[in-house]
């Protein structure tokens, strides 16, 4: 029992990590309907710019957590966003209208670039860094002296995921912004003919998701201490696997697919092999594109004409 | 108020307007009736610049408006009710009408929300429902009321009346006149209901393949022969 509350609190900060890089994959499809797959080298770059920006606060001198978190977390947003705004404009933007696959073809070289000059400039060599927050709580001791542990950091992330969430589905559901993001999802044309600014709705699109990768990037440097420029790969793969698994589309589709993800790889990897995670979250992607695959939240387009 | 002049619109490769000449004046309801496929969707969807115009001009209120931006039509106060009503399916009635408002003053919002309740009260006994699950009529009525909350100065309406019951044909055109005599509106009506299209309206246009074929003043066209034989007809 407590051996599994321990993997459940583990596979919820995960399941967050992934939660917050899907949240990218599916609003952009949701708006031009194209896959994102630059999304995982932009959340790569969050994480070097993370860890150079700690390296640089530590070089200054300034140690003061949570003032050094702040400025890591404004630094990675920033680079980040301007990342996601110029690969949409340069790779993306001129070939909207062209056939279908040539943005998709466009993203995967986009990535290739991407990983190609992080790793040109920062080295190949895998990048440490110490853990920023230490210690933890407690929960409790079992009969076998086994503790379960939620650290401080796991709890920073957790709640760092809900506020960002509730943020993000305010800002979708409730403000202009919003219905005009929904607008061009919905019908880009009509959206334009009542003055929506379609070009722009789909670069800051682009910036917001490109700005939770950066919250991703710097949860993954904090949370695993080790990060390289292939990182972008893997967790962008399965992000994109959680955004399918919840309804590609749907923002809550894509929180509630991270966290299962997560879970899935932490229990995975508990009660099973952890050399086989992997091969579990892509086997889920599997069956999911089988039996459902408009996904767990996914909306059948059910419209009268 | 709009011209437009010599105006070629291409889809790849197929012409579709083939140098149109058409003059809205202020106040009027102006018509363009034709057969499906004429190009009547295509003339308004171009003088909103989408598709834009190959050849020819487009002048707004003696602005040149060919080669602006679509979304910044509204703002110089056109709006359109396109074809096939394109209402935003999985937003409520309420948002679908703070989208039609959005470039205009919000001053007026809650006053033109009334009027457009005022014109179309179904439209406020289900203002938090989904549009995509409304009736095709009242998915008219919303976006009628959508383009309306634009504040235009040139309301360009595409085939308010397809596949919808006579009895609500007729709330709309009256809706329509209305909004022409009450608001000072300026209407383009595109229809395929020539009948009712020409006598609502002060003139009138006819569109067959690409070009206009006749043009005159709503009572005029209704008494040609040609248009009797040819629209009215015979089943429309």
């Amino acid at each position: 029992m407590a051996y599994f509350l321990q993997q459940l609190i583990n596979g919820l900060t995960l399941g967050s990590i992934y939660g917050l890089i899907a949240i990218g994959y599916t609003m952009v499809y949701g708006i031009i309907g194209m896959i994102n797959f630059a999304h995982g080298d932009i959340f790569m770059i969050g994480a070097f710019i993370s860890v150079i920006t700690f390296l640089v606060l530590g070089a200054l001198g300034i140690t003061f957590v949570p003032l050094a978190l702040v400025v890591v977390l404004l630094m990675a947003m920033i680079f980040t966003a301007i990342y996601g705004w110029s690969v949409e404009r340069v790779a993306y933007r001129p070939l909207r209208g062209s056939f279908r696959l040539a943005p998709l073809i466009s993203a995967i070289g986009v990535s290739i670039a991407l990983q190609n000059a992080v790793q040109i400039a920062q080295g190949a060599r895998v990048k440490p860094m110490e853990p920023v927050i230490a210690g933890g709580l407690t929960l409790f001791t079992d009969s076998n002296n086994f503790d379960v542990v939620i650290s401080y950091l796991q709890i920073f992330i957790m709640v760092l995921t809900v506020v960002l969430m509730a943020g993000f589905t305010y800002v979708i559901t409730r403000t202009s912004l919003g219905r005009q993001q929904r607008a061009c999802e919905q019908d880009r044309t009509m959206a334009g003919l009542i003055g929506v600014n379609v070009d722009r709705t789909i670069s800051t699109t682009f910036v917001m998701g490109a700005v939770l990768a950066a919250v991703a990037g710097l949860m993954v440097t904090l949370q695993y201490g080790v990060i390289d420029f292939y990182i972008g790969f893997l967790a962008g793969t399965k992000a994109f696997t959680a955004a399918v698994l919840g309804g590609i589309g749907s923002l809550p589709g894509a929180m509630l697919g991270g966290i299962l993800i997560g879970l899935i790889e932490a229990f995975w990897s508990a009660y099973f092999t952890i050399e086989y995670k992997d091969v579990a979250t892509f086997g889920i992607l599997v069956l999911v594109l089988i039996f459902r695959p408009t996904g767990l939240l996914g909306k059948p387009e059910v419209e009268k004409v | 108020m709009l011209q437009v002049q010599g105006v070629h619109t291409f889809y790849g490769q197929i012409e579709a307007l083939k140098g149109v000449d058409v003059t809205v004046n202020e106040g009027e309801i102006v018509t363009l009736i034709g057969s499906n496929g004429a190009g009547k969707t295509t003339l308004l969807m171009t003088v909103c610049g989408s598709p834009r115009a190959a050849k020819g001009k487009i002048i707004f209120e003696g602005e040149d408006i060919t080669r602006l931006p679509t979304h910044e039509l509204v703002t110089r106060g056109i709006a359109q009710s396109p074809e096939g009503r394109r209402v935003f399916p999985r937003m409520t009635i309420y948002e679908n009408l703070q989208m039609g408002a959005l470039r205009s003053d919000p001053r007026y919002f809650n006053d033109d929300l009334e009027m457009s309740f005022a014109m179309f009260p179904r439209l406020k006994e289900r203002k938090d429902q989904r549009a995509g699950t409304l009736s095709g009529g009242e998915q008219q009525m919303l976006a009628i009321a959508r383009a309306l909350m634009a504040r235009p100065r040139l309301l360009l309406l595409d085939e308010p009346s397809l596949g919808l019951a006579p009895l609500v044909v007729r709330g709309i055109f009256d809706a329509i006149k209305t909004i022409n005599r009450e608001k000072k509106m300026t209407v383009f009506l595109v229809e395929q209901n020539a009948f009712h299209a020409l006598k609502l309206a002060h003139r009138g246009y006819v569109m067959v393949n690409g070009k206009i074929t006749l043009a005159g003043s709503g009572a005029e066209l209704l008494a040609n022969p040609e248009i009797r034989a040819a629209y009215l007809e015979g089943g429309h």
